[in-house]
């Protein structure tokens, strides 16, 4: 069956710099040192179950989950706990964090029973397994995938979309997964699909990447599931623009894809969910772009978690002579997070990793809002960013909350159009950081009152 | 801002051939003026110089372009004066400016001097290179028009002609307006490079000859067909100058397409309203200024609704 896609409005086409497309997914050798975060995930850090000099194998729980929005963690290789500390996060906080040193050995522990007849599984074992698996939303968000697929009561799923669209520029971590081992991201789509009770499953591929297509298609025949070509136009990715463009429904503003019946999943956190069903594997490793002109050799990786951000560049090559590096990114350009330390850890949504050249990083003063409009037309939610701008810069952001600050989903398409210059998606960012506080505070205040 | 001065090159040149170097002259001096009396209220303001962005020497070259060839050269000094510090910079510079800067310089030098803003030159026996082509003074098609309506000067009617040097710009009116043929290279450029939008001059435009139609239709003149007179009331004055390069001035329009349309929508029926019964032959000027007034009102109903609050109700979520 193939349906054809809806059209989002607005977004715009980035030069798409994918320089790894071509370059098969490589492992990672073993390193002396892990450097594991215990929050990698939305919610509860996991809440450590060894301590400083305990023996660990590699799958072995090295935290387990904090709370119902939480997700354990796993060794990722057999050694010793060196130490119990922090380690900095993407967005500049102190995590808590486990130094694994490794014994070289790499042992893996007793691992988790296969579910070889998954399909005829009770969906809550597959769920439990999800969850023991530490599985978490692997295409940024993180978000602990076991909450995800429980909905509430009485709340039914009838979609399930797996997001291979991959519309950031540069990365290529999921592409890789899709040519190389689609028929775990089938098997993983189809466990999903079971847990959930959905009558219908999409793998949303943007168009240009039609060997994957190809090869998805072919992975996906005699399964109920489907392969859907999406247009190439960022943001399609973003989950309420792909569950437009797959289902044509609209999910109603300050709602989750819940609302409208759908649940979206990345192919990794898809293909990681099969692995736990079908090989009993907990999620330790994971593949990572590592890309950007001034690399020597850019490349995807299967990299352990705990990983540091200055052993995979090494590993590509370190950088090119006589190239400045400007920028390190987590992430892709468009919605990555520009980090000030290379002695970050690839955690379990660590999907790219990118630098920029002095030369194509271009700085900008901002100038003063022209109201050319560009921004109108590029913002996939339809709102104002121009207005919004200048609502925030004269900290208006009760009136920024009326005109619907709350909807951004921070794409950046606006700063990445904005002829000025201006930084529109960094207003947008501080707005809805004011506007959640400010909820919080009243919230906090009519509790308060009640007591 | 470079490409927009790039745009209406064609319409300057025009303008020299059709009115002799003077035209040059004055679309340079309003220039300079407007750059060095931004420069002077950067420092007075103590903002930082912002002559870079060539928005001031937009400005003048609008202005110079609305001005009659003849206009002298304090004139020139003072519109720009007007322009840039009345117009922009009392309001914070680039961005915050609610007018046109360049019609609040036109308008009120020609509330000011009446007489010298409407002292057009006629075109006749123009040869290239020369200062100003004549002397004479004659009446803009629109003038012509304008005591055409009355029923009394029926026979001044006669005096409608060709509209093919409408088209070219071989007839009097302001240095930079008369040639319908340069502002619309000007204008294509523009909308092929999408800096302006092509809804708001085709709807500008568009409104104007249905409403002078209508207004023509109950009213015919004599010896006068509707062609001719529709052509005219497009053709001469300002229109063009206005539809294509005032009317889409990014800063004092709306945001949205939609809003565009209306402001053009409204352009359109204030500029027929005053050439049709107002007490000035052209309405341009006024009516860009009045719908810029009614900008932020626009932009706020036309917002529209995010992605996924307006349409929920529309968008039934089906099985």
């Amino acid at each position: 069956m193939t349906t054809k896609a809806n059209k989002f409005y607005g977004g715009v086409h980035p030069h798409e710099g994918k320089l790894s497309r071509r370059d098969a997914i490589l492992a990672a050798p073993l390193q002396p040192l892990y450097t594991v975060p215990l929050q990698m995930h939305i919610g509860a850090p996991a809440k450590a179950v060894v301590a400083k000099g305990d023996k660990v194998l590699r799958g072995q729980v090295l935290g387990e989950a904090g709370g119902f929005v939480s997700a354990p963690v796993h060794s990722p290789t057999s050694g010793t706990v060196r130490e119990v500390t922090t380690c900095l996060g993407v967005n500049g906080a102190q995590l808590p964090a486990l130094v694994i040193e490794s014994d070289g050995e790499d042992t893996e522990c007793e691992p988790m029973p296969a579910i070889a007849d998954w399909e005829n599984a009770d969906p809550k074992t597959l769920l439990k397994r999800i969850a023991d698996a530490g599985i978490v939303g692997m295409g940024g968000a993180a978000f602990p995938t076991a909450v995800k697929l429980s909905p509430p009561p009485g709340r039914e799923v009838d979609t399930l979309i797996l997001n291979g669209v991959e519309c950031e520029p540069c990365l290529t971590a999921d592409h890789r997964l899709m040519l190389e081992s689609p028929h775990q991201v089938v098997s993983g789509a189809l466990i999903v699909g079971r847990i959930l009770g959905v009558k219908r499953i999409v793998i949303a591929i943007e168009a240009n990447k039609q060997d994957a297509i190809g090869l998805m298609r072919e992975a996906v025949s005699g399964t109920p599931v489907d392969v859907m070509e999406l247009r190439v136009r960022y943001p399609q990715g973003a989950e309420k623009q792909l569950i437009y463009a797959v289902t044509g429904r609209v999910v109603p503003s300050g709602k989750l894809p819940m609302d409208v019946r759908c649940v979206v999943m990345n192919v990794a956190s898809a293909a990681a969910c099969g692995d736990a069903v079908c090989n009993g594997r907990p999620l330790y490793e994971r593949i990572t772009t590592v890309t950007g002109t001034p690399l020597v050799n850019p490349r995807n990786y299967k990299f352990r978690i705990g990983t540091l951000y200055s052993t995979a560049l090494e590993l590509c090559g370190g950088v090119k002579e006589g190239v400045e590096v400007a920028k390190v990114i987590s992430g892709g350009p468009m919605m990555g997070f520009s980090v000030y330390s290379l002695d970050i850890p690839v955690m379990k949504n660590t999907s790219g990793i990118l630098l920029l050249s002095d030369e194509e990083l271009r700085q900008f003063s901002p100038s003063a809002c022209i109201r050319c409009g560009h921004c109108n037309d590029a913002c996939p939610m339809e709102l104002q960013p121009g207005i919004l701008s200048v609502q925030i810069e004269h900290q208006k952001f009760d009136l920024a909350e009326k005109w619907h600050v709350m909807d951004c989903i921070e794409c950046g398409c606006c700063a990445y159009i904005c002829p000025a210059g201006r930084p529109l998606v960094q207003h947008m960012r501080r707005a809805k950081a004011v506007v959640i506080a400010a909820r919080k505070a009243a919230s906090a205040a009519a509790q308060g009152a009640k007591k | 801002m470079l490409w927009v001065m790039a745009a209406l090159l064609p319409a300057l040149a025009a303008g020299v051939a059709v009115f002799g170097w003077r035209a040059l002259y004055v679309t340079l001096v309003c220039m300079l003026s407007c750059v060095v009396f931004e420069y002077a209220s950067c420092r007075l303001l103590h903002h930082e110089n912002s002559v870079g962005d060539a928005s001031a020497a937009l400005t003048g070259m609008l202005l110079g372009m609305n001005l009659p060839v003849t206009a002298p050269t304090w004139m020139c000094v003072v519109g720009s004066l007007l322009a840039i510090g009345l117009g922009k910079m009392c309001y914070g510079g680039l961005g915050g400016n609610p007018f046109n800067p360049a019609l609040v310089g036109r308008v009120a030098l020609f509330l000011a001097c009446p007489k010298e803003m409407s002292f057009w030159v006629a075109p006749n026996g123009c040869a290239l290179g020369t200062w100003v082509c004549s002397t004479l003074t004659g009446a803009t098609p629109l003038a012509v028009l304008k005591t055409s309506a009355t029923p009394h000067a029926a026979a001044a009617s006669q005096g409608l002609g060709d509209l093919l040097p409408l088209f070219l710009g071989n007839i009097g009116g302001s240095l930079g307006e008369t040639s319908a043929l340069a502002l619309l290279i000007g204008g294509a450029v523009l909308i092929a490079l999408r800096i302006i939008r092509w809804q708001v001059p085709l709807v500008y435009i568009a409104t104007v000859a249905v409403i002078t139609g209508i207004a023509f239709l109950c009213k015919p003149l004599a010896n006068v067909t509707l062609a001719s007179y529709v052509g005219h009331q497009v053709l001469g004055g300002g229109l063009f100058l206005g539809a294509f390069f005032m009317a889409t001035d990014m800063v004092t329009t709306p945001l949205s397409r939609k809003g565009a349309v209306v402001f053009a929508l409204g352009c359109g029926v204030i500029t027929s309203v005053i050439r049709l019964w107002g007490a000035f032959p052209e309405g341009v000027s006024f009516s860009i200024l009045i719908m810029n007034t009614l900008t932020p009102l626009i932009d706020r109903c036309t917002a529209g609704r995010p992605f996924g609050v307006a349409r929920t109700t529309d968008v039934e979520v089906k099985a």
